[in-house]
């Protein structure tokens, strides 16, 4: 018998993240590295902790051996209670059938059993491709004040990004009385985060429902949510105010991380009182050299640095060796930078070794088509021979010959 | 590699007194190191890493900071269903531990209900990464009751009661002396030992029946002519901290790759309490040579050969020289350290001028406002 759970959060991390392309080939997308020493999903799992919720099911599908050997016990998270916790929920056969995960209801559908063990009041569907830091206990207290069905968490974006965005169109008291899936003319900014919280009772109705119904693509946003809407249940919308960036993309990534480096930006990791917790490598603290130079930078443990990094993120047990350059670029753990490499405005994947005198990337400035310019981004575990160049934009996947 | 045949004994509170201020408010297993660290995870991981799964760790006094760092034991993987991290305060008196005899008997209940043929037991003030499972081997083909660690190199100042030891050309001991007046290279003991258990029984037994509580006098100078007692050198990197100076040499000594090497190395782990710090944070008028910095530092300033611990903060246009600074230590502006080894949570306000000298760094202790 488990004890009730008030709240139980069930996180959607089975996406594949395609548009993340090499930096997605073996891993799934919540799994990519961020920010010199975690991963994506540390940032919705420290906030379920963070937010009091203690049982999360992460729910996976695509490449999920990295991220569930990550995940663990859940311990780094304080997620390895006796009867709560964290539990990592793949597709499994039953006695009708198998079948994959065929959309986010689904999945949440396919896991009735588990949310029903906890018998919880409200379940709160997370999306593990944000970054953010977020008190969900805040938006189900509102949830609970406007004795709403479904509350759906928005943010006020730039009317002209607003098309990009599911916009939530709500009357004065907060309520919603239209959803536009990626409108052309928006009404107005409030762009849906992807982050629901439900009743239990009317969400486990609704999906018995969408589940049986022909046709559905059994989507949250296409399915769930307009069913809802158009049987008149009390959804709401909740204004988050803060830090919150979309990392699907290799520009947004690239952008996220950034971030980390702008003072004016509000996502603080250093808070205290709403840590991000992650796995720890076990590794000495960084070494850094005579022949040094670093400005505006985030280094992780293990490091040894020699060269001149700039507007840069290194991640555990980079090696930069003297005379190499690094600017306003992403190193992902264990890479290693030959002498005389230039780096500017890519990123590299796990144990890359970028040979000597490799040129990665481009600024813009030094780029007169600016269609040809944009983060080049180099695979995990590969070569790239000394001298060799990758242009700017350019994925590689595959080891590339030295030209010395 | 479970099931071992070794149980893993650690003094955490030996030699306090000589380095007094550092251990003030803590054991000498507590004791901060390398940007890190505390000064048992080398015993620890040291053990673990040899595939010892069950490790008791003696202290007397002054254990809160050691006991909070060592939490389960999960760190180093010794939180176990069977066997794990074992912390053995004394039961009633402290005086009970007194010396490592009396210490050995106040324990005995947890030796003879252990079920390991073997031994090892080591201080926490020496650092090295050193596998017990060649001193195992070592022992094994010696047929050795007792084999002790030795270091070849000059005596270490201060060290204390330091014992000297002699072989024959096959390792076996020939002569021991404690405290000698020495100068050149010898071979000395690191405080570290592997014997069978039931022989630490039975001579802990005997010096207890005749009182003589000696550890080094009784135990073995007086044995080594009667007991298979055999050396094993250890060759690598490891300072004994038997002074503020030599705390802060064995610091700065990590400058040197060859060291960070050795003491780090990727087959043997040291492992450490984690704490969720974010990586280390350069801002834009930074500077830093030379230095090994912690996870969770906000540098604003200039740092030459230092050692950053965890959370450290370095204030505009402040510079810190050879320096030791443990963690959640914040440095104002406009600063100018060196030679200073400043304790955890100290805070250095803005304009403030601190200076020690090489041989005798200036220290500044844990929660101080200067």
């Amino acid at each position: 018998m488990y004890p009730k759970q008030e709240v139980v959060a069930m996180l959607l991390a089975g996406g594949q993240g395609s548009r993340l392309g090499v930096l997605t080939q073996k891993l799934a997308k919540p799994a990519v590295p961020f920010g010199g020493k975690y991963r994506i999903i540390d940032f919705p799992l420290s906030n379920c902790v963070n937010s009091g919720i203690e049982a999360v099911g992460v729910l996976t599908q695509y490449q999920p051996l990295v991220l569930n050997e990550y995940i663990g016990s859940g311990q780094p998270w304080d997620l390895d209670s006796m009867n709560s916790g964290v539990s990592v929920l793949s597709p499994y056969q039953q006695i009708k059938g198998t079948d994959w995960y065929k959309g986010t209801a689904n999945a949440i559908y396919q896991n009735i059993n588990y949310i029903d063990r906890y018998n919880p009041d409200y379940v709160v569907i997370l999306s593990g491709d944000h970054i953010y830091k977020m008190d969900y206990s805040k938006m189900i207290a509102f949830h609970k004040e406007n004795n709403a069905d479904c509350t759906i968490a928005v943010i006020d974006v730039p009317l002209e990004e607003a098309s990009r965005f599911g916009i939530m169109n709500t009357n004065p008291d907060g309520s919603i009385y239209e959803f536009e899936e990626k409108p052309k003319h928006p009404k107005s900014t409030n762009a849906s985060m992807g982050i629901y919280v439900f009743s239990w009772d009317k969400l486990r109705k609704y999906l018995i429902e969408d589940e049986e119904t022909e046709g559905s693509e059994h989507d949250f946003g296409k399915n769930v949510l307009p069913r809802m809407l158009e049987d008149g249940q009390r959804m709401f919308a909740y204004q988050f105010e803060g830090y919150w960036k979309d990392v699907g993309t290799i520009d947004s990534l690239w952008e996220a991380n950034m971030d980390l480096l702008d003072p004016n930006v509000p996502l603080d990791l250093m808070d205290e009182s709403w840590k991000i917790y992650s796995r720890n490598p076990v590794v000495p603290p960084q070494y850094i050299a005579d022949t040094a130079k670093i400005q505006n930078s985030l280094i992780g443990d293990g490091c040894d640095i020699g060269g001149e990094l700039e507007f840069s993120i290194l991640f555990s047990n980079v090696v930069v060796k003297a005379g190499a350059v690094i600017e306003d670029s992403i190193i992902m753990p264990g890479c290693v930078i030959e002498e005389g490499a230039v780096v500017r405005f890519a990123i590299v994947s796990e144990n890359t070794v970028i040979g000597k005198n490799a040129v990665v990337g481009a600024r813009p400035e030094d780029i007169e088509n600016k269609d040809e310019w944009g983060i080049a981004v180099v695979g995990d575990n590969l070569k790239i021979g000394a001298g060799a160049v990758v242009a700017p934009k350019a994925m590689i996947a595959e080891d590339i010959e030295g030209v010395e | 590699m479970r099931g071992n045949r070794i149980l893993g004994i650690i003094f955490s509170n030996l030699h306090e007194k000589l380095i007094s201020e550092i251990t003030e408010r803590r054991t000498m297993g507590a004791v901060p190191y390398g940007g890190r660290y505390r000064l048992i995870d080398f015993p620890l991981s040291n053990m673990v890493n040899s595939g010892i799964n069950k490790v008791g760790v003696l202290t007397k006094s002054n254990y809160q900071s050691l006991v909070d760092h060592l939490g389960s034991g999960k760190a180093w993987d010794l939180s176990r269903q069977r066997n794990g991290l074992f912390v053995l305060p004394p039961f009633l008196d402290p005086a009970d531990y007194a010396n490592r005899v009396s210490t050995f008997r106040s324990i005995k209940p947890f030796l003879e209900n252990s079920t390991e043929e073997y031994v090892v037991i080591s201080d926490c003030d020496v650092i090295c990464n050193i596998d017990y499972q060649k001193v195992f081997e070592k022992h094994i083909e010696n047929n050795a009751d007792i084999t002790l660690v030795y270091k070849r190199d000059v005596l270490p100042a201060k060290l204390h009661d330091p014992m000297v030891l002699s072989f024959d050309a096959k390792g076996k001991v020939t002569d021991v002396l404690v405290s000698p007046s020495i100068s050149g290279t010898c071979s000395y003991y690191m405080n570290m030992m592997m014997i069978k258990r039931e022989l630490l029984i039975d001579l802990v037994n005997k010096c207890v029946s005749k009182n003589t509580m000696n550890f080094k006098r009784d135990m073995i100078q007086a044995e080594y002519n009667t007991l298979n007692i055999y050396g094993y050198e250890f060759k690598g990197f490891a300072p004994i901290i038997t002074s503020p100076a030599e705390y802060f040499n064995a610091n700065m000594a990590l400058m040197n790759s060859e060291v960070r090497e050795d003491l780090f190395r990727g087959d043997r782990p040291i492992y450490t309490k984690v704490r969720d710090d974010m990586p280390a944070k350069y801002g834009l008028d930074s500077k830093v040579k030379n230095s090994l910095i912690g996870s969770g530092c906000v540098i604003d300033g200039e740092v030459e050969n230092c050692v950053l611990f965890k959370g450290v903060y370095i204030g505009k246009g402040t510079k810190v020289s050879n320096c030791v600074i443990m963690q959640d230590t914040k440095i104002g502006a406009n600063s100018n350290l060196s030679y200073v080894i400043v304790d955890k949570d100290v805070t250095v306000r803005d304009d403030k001028t601190l200076a020690g000298q090489p041989s005798y760094p200036v220290y500044v202790s844990k929660e101080s406002v200067v």
